[in-house]
């Protein structure tokens, strides 16, 4: 009996403006029109120049622990331009880019990171909250597009996380369930190189992340994920197939954290100076604008004039996040359920005023009592 | 009227509820052409199909986290685990995820759903097929836990967890789903979430029971000839604090049962609610009568393990007694 294949398959990856400014005409020409580059690069100036601004608020301490965004601005900036604005975005915690191009309020992630939840309450756009703990968002993600598949409201749900946490259950149980459901959830694993300090080899010895969606049935790709053009084509593509198919498909950005993995990491303790000098070559930053100038659509005084208007700009959302009135007390009570059950109405009411947070009149009525058996 | 057994009663709730509501959907493992492994869905599928009945993949946390999208998405999901000892599984997606919804999000994104999960031990069942872990959730602030002792509480409290817009798990006691038929309206009705019922007024002590274990507790008390009066809790989370203090301030004795293992089990919770309550009116210390702190045993040795009308006669005569 011969031995024949019972499945090959290959993995392509996609890149179409390079490092070095090289474009791809071929798969490029009309993908994105020229203003909509320049908006992208503009919103790309700003949200770098926010990520240095949260940086430096976390280390002259007016900010919690934050996780730097810089290199990886691509990937969710891309997504979110494709997406349409019934669509779901479900992050991890380097998306903000995406989250931006949407319309999330800036101050909100800040908030996040400066220990208040009211930088979680989102009724700006259909984002969810950034998702801690790693891999958990997916089978969110999961579930909202199955919602909207059943509503037949024609949404589709975007999911973003990294290369570590394809090692984790919910990633395959998410895949499992959209691939066998046929949901339309569009996976996008941002593939940086390293989860905390560890490799990506170490988390997958498969040559490429993308062929782990490959064992659930679903389309496969990876990406150039520092390349606004291939990271704009494949995600239009993988939300065509979701919406027209209701097919999930697994994209493997790749990409490159440029700072540490938070303000309380140090990557030097893991990575090689070399890798990183290498990949500083390949910020998107630098072959977009690279890209615009070849066209004449961008120079160095427009470039002066956008840091001048993120500037300003970020002044004024740091402002909003730090002039917040203060939470009260109490408010970590009130949307623990719809309806507060009454012990933890008397825990709220009596928090500042009884160790045990009970009700005062407890001790009047135990005197009553004391006084009566007494008597 | 219809004379149901409690596996029917749920069936009942969940037909009523789905034909009320269509953004009520069922997930789970078999539950669909299959009816569940206890029935509790038999024939939704024919009825509903396969869109509102879903046959999920064998995956607990992935039934878990996708009802919570499926609820951020604004329907009303009702995810089943088979069985509770495959709980672990979820633990993450239901105690980190979707327990927090509500609060992380100051309540922007809601988590209305409602966990079935089959409930206890006696019923001869395999290795991680009796356990009951109730204080681990009811420990876990945002959900509310219910459980039923009886088919007419079943059918009521089902309906109430399935419009509650919190994440409500409702342990199901698998070893009375068929144990005795009861008259269960055939209309629809909603017993509150939160407060106990009284079972039988008594005058010498206060017994707290929920779930299978009230029915020893009945039997137990109709052996002693004492006037006892028994409160089913119903709900777990909240726990009607109210409802057994005014009793406990009648009686001046307690007596709490439950299967669960002793330590740190919702026992010592009620005993605690009894001292901040009921101090001054105490005649005798609050007794437990529970699984012991041990593994659940195998079939062979679970009566052993399980709270039985001997064992809570004997807490009554003591307490009685002290």
């Amino acid at each position: 009996m011969p031995i024949n294949p019972a499945f090959t398959t290959t993995i392509d990856h996609v890149s179409i403006l390079d490092e070095q400014g090289n474009f791809d005409s071929s798969l490029g020409d009309g993908l994105i029109p020229n203003e909509d580059v320049v908006a992208m690069y503009k919103h790309m100036l700003t949200c770098r120049h926010f990520d240095e601004i949260a940086f430096k608020l976390q280390r002259s301490g007016r900010m919690g622990t934050y996780p730097e965004n810089r290199g990886q601005e691509v990937p969710s900036l891309a997504a979110a331009y494709v997406l349409q604005k019934k669509d779901w975005m479900v992050t991890c915690y380097r998306e903000n880019a995406g989250l931006f191009w949407r319309g999330l309020p800036k101050e909100k992630i800040l908030l996040h990171w400066m220990g208040d939840e009211r930088g979680n309450f989102i009724d700006e756009c259909n984002v969810t909250p950034l998702a801690i703990a790693i891999g958990s968002q997916m089978l969110h993600a999961t579930g909202l597009a199955w919602a909207s598949k059943y509503k037949k409201d024609g949404a589709i749900a975007c999911t973003f996380f990294g290369d570590g946490a394809t090692s984790e259950g919910d990633f395959h149980e998410a895949a499992n369930f959209a691939a066998n459901l046929d949901l339309p959830v569009v996976f996008v694993c941002q593939n940086n190189g390293w989860a905390i300090s560890t490799p990506t080899k170490l988390e997958c010895s498969a040559p490429t992340v993308a062929q782990r969606g490959l064992a659930y049935g679903m389309d496969c790709i990876q990406v150039d994920g520092n390349d606004i053009f291939a990271m704009v084509k494949v995600v239009k593509d993988a939300v065509k197939n979701a919406r027209e198919n209701n097919r999930p498909t697994f994209i493997e950005a790749l990409t490159y954290r440029l700072g540490d993995h938070t303000t309380a990491d140090d990557a030097r303790r893991y990575r090689d100076a070399d890798e990183l000098e290498m990949w500083q070559k390949r910020d998107p930053l630098i072959r977009t604008r690279m890209y615009l100038e070849q066209r004449d659509l961008w120079d160095g005084a427009k470039e002066e004039e956008q840091l001048d208007l993120a500037a300003k700009e970020i002044i004024q959302v740091v402002k909003n996040a730090e002039e917040i009135d203060a939470p009260s007390a109490t408010d970590f009570f009130d949307s623990m359920y719809t309806e507060l059950p009454p012990e933890l109405q008397k825990q709220r009411q009596t928090m500042r005023t009884s160790s045990l947070g009970q009700d005062p009149s407890q001790i009047e009525q135990t005197n009553e009592v004391r006084n009566s058996t007494n008597g | 009227m219809a004379n149901l057994t409690l596996v029917q009663a749920i069936n009942l709730a969940l037909i009523q509820e789905m034909e009320k509501d269509d953004r009520v959907l069922l997930l789970g493992e078999d539950i669909g052409l299959n009816g569940g492994v206890f029935r509790a869905t038999e024939g939704l599928f024919q009825r509903f199909g396969g869109d509102r009945v879903v046959d999920a993949p064998l995956a607990e946390s992935g039934i878990m986290g996708t009802a919570i999208g499926l609820a951020m998405g604004g329907l009303r999901p009702i995810p089943e685990i088979q069985f509770e000892g495959f709980l672990g599984p979820a633990f993450d997606q239901l105690t980190n995820q979707c327990a927090r919804s509500n609060t992380r999000t100051r309540g922007g994104l809601t988590c209305p759903l409602v966990l079935r999960v089959p409930v206890g031990g006696g019923i001869h069942a395999p290795e991680l097929h009796s356990d009951s872990p109730e204080a681990i959730y009811t420990h876990t602030p945002g959900l509310k836990i219910v459980m039923p002792s009886s088919p007419y509480d079943a059918k009521g409290l089902l309906i109430s967890a399935i419009r509650d817009p919190n994440p409500v798990i409702f342990f199901e006691p698998k070893r009375i789903y068929r144990a005795f038929r009861e008259e269960v309206p055939e209309d629809e009705y909603t017993i509150p979430i939160g407060k106990a019922r009284t079972v039988c007024e008594g005058e010498e002590l206060t017994m707290v029971s929920w779930g299978a274990t009230v029915v020893q507790c009945m039997n137990a008390i109709e052996q002693s000839g004492r006037s006892i009066e028994l409160i089913d809790l119903r709900t777990i989370s909240p726990i009607d604090t109210e409802a057994i203090a005014h009793s406990v301030q009648k009686t001046g004795r307690c007596v709490v049962v439950h299967e669960a293992p002793k330590t740190a089990g919702l026992g010592a919770e009620i005993a605690a609610g009894v001292m901040e309550n009921c101090f001054l009116h105490l005649e005798a210390p609050v007794q437990r009568v529970c699984g012991f702190d041990t593994i659940m045993p195998y079939y062979k040795l679970e009566l052993d393990y399980l709270p039985d009308a001997e064992r809570i006669g004997k807490a009554i005569t003591e307490t009685l007694a002290y």
